[in-house]
């Protein structure tokens, strides 16, 4: 069967890719073969999913939403698979790690985003959407506007949030096992395509249970070795973490000179108040905004909806999702602060700066450290996770811009009101996958080195201020229409991507130069300020000394920081879009966008005159209220 | 597929038994929407705004700004639960009655 031979050929090019290691990693060469070992056990076991679930695949509707045969268990876990991105698996431990308190409030916002999907958006959206996003869109507004701008939409969110995931996934695996940028993202590419391609929705679906089983297991086991010490007690633990002496000196240089007059006690408790990360209040409101709307506005999530047969199975698979991701969560707190203690934020911020290692190391330390048999078997175990979330959260994202492109730009606008036969509905969702997985791939490889943090929020945002006001409206408002849909969509969209291009986000080359001149300015003075109480030290204690020294040592890397930083913009005067300065300070648009998005859908309709979005609205109303004419599942 | 069964929505619309499961669906939904948003932003602009209350310590070593913010994931289970056994119990018996009589006079 064709179908064997490609997934073999697939397997065949991989494995030796996987063995291909290079020489910087957290996982010490002679432990290289137990890794890929684990990988590949990883790999083989969601390649035989996908031949299992190929099979099945016969129907546009197989290809999309799995024949609408998943249940609202299968799809919590889904959807938190498809949520749980290598950012919030990896990156908010680390945000715990280094920072306490402010890493921990980021990831509440997560959670609580699936109230707004649970209340406002999974029941409507199941009751009249088919395949996507401008289904639900199309119902009442002019169909092939709808189609048009719907797909732009969730096409410019998925490739902001995919290209992030690409350059991170890159990143990720290189730092954990070496191999090299461009094979890892190749990599990842092509393990996403093989199981979108063959295996559809259903074995998008399965990948992403099981990255989500094996994340949770993962993440349990590493909070019970940290926790049962305590006795399960969270008191007794957070009380050792505060108490130790590298998250006090952690908290020290955080706060600089404010931290001269406080005593260690009082820099452990800093760990756990707020304000080390987030300096500025209303950034903080904004960014929360954007993940709570947003959530209800990312294709990929509201994609899961159409998965099951009813209203009932939506919400049960929010519910579980909520489950699951919460809980997730609230470990990540233990794995956070348990890092912290005892791997030691300076350790963590020394192999990645924005302390993405902080789980894995904290997994190797546990397992008897880097020499140990199981150390090294925890490690590849929390790496392989990272790695399958990573394929599982691009091939979701791929999967919703495919159906974009094919469902809602080939068949309904390009062969409109023609009666497009099944056979070419799922070739025109293939031929889209694989130009959007060859895009992710280019779009990966081409993105390297630059600074995609900032992708994930406008992705956010953007969903946040275009997508849902629109689908908000469009479900629950009488008056909105066509008009309100094309404004919304527009300004949401510019207003969100051009606040972000004009934000401090972006580099300004002159006042990189200014800060780091600053930096080298003041030194020599420092240096010799150091200098002078060392000379005056002889007979001082030795306390003097010592701290001395560490200044010297933090204005040497300063220093050296400075004289980096200044290489790097060497040559440009402006930033990315021409500008000197950010025109703002928000680094989230959210809070300005959100608002503008709303009012823009509202004026749209009032302005706009549509009588087939009022004439449809008593159906659409009726139908999502109801359920009534719900698509059934067809039974495998 | 489904172009042998009518309805007639406007009927539907009209039945007092839709009439009522909107109104109190709304107002159910647009209450506790209005909770979860006011609790959740409390987290931010207390973080923010209202520090000297967030480093108050309550048990051990925890403060206010820690239980608040670990708070947040049980009011957020408790709200979809609570919304999940109302929509089961009241909701959907609502719907099935009003969907089981329209499409037979539509059929």
């Amino acid at each position: 069967m064709q179908l064997n031979r490609a997934l073999a050929a697939v397997t065949a090019f991989l494995l030796p890719l996987a063995a291909r290691a290079a020489d910087v990693s957290a996982v010490a060469p002679e432990w290289l073969p137990l890794t890929v070992g684990v990988f590949a056990v990883m790999i083989a076991a969601t390649l035989y999913v996908t031949y299992v679930a190929a099979k099945r695949v016969r129907s546009a509707s197989d290809f999309y939403t799995a024949g609408g045969g998943i249940s609202g268990l299968q799809n919590g876990w889904a959807i938190a698979g498809d949520y749980l991105s290598a950012a919030s698996f990896l990156g908010i431990a680390g945000l715990i790690s280094l920072y306490g308190y402010d890493g921990f409030m980021y990831s509440v916002g997560f959670l609580v985003a699936y109230v707004t999907v649970l209340l406002l958006i999974a029941e409507p959206c199941r009751n009249i959407g088919k395949y996507t996003l401008s289904d639900i869109l199309a119902y009442r507004n002019d169909p092939r506007l709808s189609r048009v701008f719907g797909a732009i939409s969730v096409i410019t969110v998925s490739t902001f949030y995919l290209t992030a995931q690409m350059v991170g996934g890159g990143v990720l695996v290189k730092t954990l096992i070496g191999i090299d940028y461009e094979v890892s993202v190749i990599t990842v590419g092509i393990l996403m395509l093989a199981y979108v391609l063959f295996g559809g929705m259903v074995a998008t679906t399965w990948v992403q249970i099981i990255k989500a089983v094996l994340l949770v297991i993962a993440s349990f086991v590493l909070v019970m070795l940290v926790w049962t010490p305590y006795g399960f007690s969270l008191p007794a633990f957070m009380s050792d973490v505060v108490g130790d002496a590298k998250v006090q000196a952690r908290v020290a240089s955080l706060l600089g000179d404010a931290a001269k007059s406080m005593t260690p006690a009082e820099l452990g408790q800093r760990f756990l108040e707020p304000g080390l990360l987030y300096k500025v209040p209303i950034d903080q409101i904004s960014l929360a905004m954007a993940l709570v709307f947003g959530t209800a506005g990312l294709p990929h999530i509201l994609m899961r909806f159409f998965t099951v047969r009813s209203a009932q199975q939506a919400r049960k698979s929010v519910l579980w999702a909520m489950a699951i991701i919460g809980g997730f969560y609230v470990l990540t707190l233990f794995l956070g602060f348990g890092a912290a203690k005892l791997v030691g934020p300076a350790n963590i911020a020394a192999v990645d700066a924005g302390g993405n290692m902080a789980g894995p190391l904290l997994a190797q330390y546990l397992g008897g450290g880097a020499d140990s048999l199981f150390g090294n078997f925890l490690l590849a175990f929390v790496s392989a996770v990272a790695f399958a979330t990573i394929v599982a959260v691009v091939a979701g994202l791929v999967l919703a811009s495919a159906s974009a492109m094919a469902h809602d730009l080939y068949v309904g606008v390009v062969r409109a009101g023609h009666d497009v036969p099944a056979g070419e509905q799922v070739t025109a969702a293939r031929v889209a996958t694989v130009i959007v997985g060859a895009l992710a791939i280019g779009i990966g490889i081409a993105a390297k080195g630059q600074n995609v943090a900032v992708l994930v929020g406008l992705a956010f945002a953007v969903a946040a201020s275009a997508n849902f006001p629109c689908i908000l409206l469009t479900l629950h408002w009488r008056r909105s229409n066509t008009g309100g849909m094309v404004a919304g969509m527009l300004v949401g969209t510019i207003v969100a991507v051009g606040l972000t291009l004009v934000s401090p986000n972006l580099t300004y080359p002159k006042l990189v130069r200014a800060a780091a001149h600053k930096v080298l300015d003041a030194a020599p003075a420092k240096r010799a300020a150091i200098a002078a109480v060392m000379a005056n030290a002889d007979g001082a204690a030795n306390a003097v000394i010592v701290k001395a020294r560490k200044d010297q040592a933090a204005l040497d890397k300063a220093v050296a920081k400075a004289e980096a930083d200044i290489k790097k913009v060497e040559g440009q005067e402006t930033s990315f879009m021409g500008l000197e300065k950010p025109l703002i300070d928000l680094k989230n648009p959210g809070i300005i966008s959100i608002p503008l998005g709303f009012l823009a859908v509202i004026l749209g309709s009032l302005v706009f005159n549509d009588r087939r979005a009022e004439a449809k609205w008593n159906e659409l109303y009726a139908r999502q209220n109801t359920g009534l004419l719900v698509n059934t599942a067809s039974k495998h | 597929m489904q172009s042998t069964i009518t309805v007639d929505w406007d009927a539907v619309i009209a039945d007092p038994r839709f009439q009522t499961l909107h109104r109190k669906k709304q107002l159910f939904l647009s209450g506790l929407m209005i909770f979860s948003i006011v609790y959740y932003f409390a987290l931010p602009v207390g973080a923010a705004y209202f520090q000297d209350f967030f480093k108050i310590r309550v048990w051990g070593v925890l403060n206010v700004g820690l239980l608040f913010a670990l708070s947040q994931f049980v009011v957020a289970w408790l709200l979809a639960f609570y919304y999940e056994r109302k929509a089961n119990a009241e909701f959907d018996t609502l719907a099935r009655d009003i969907t089981a009589d329209h499409l037979k006079t539509g059929g």
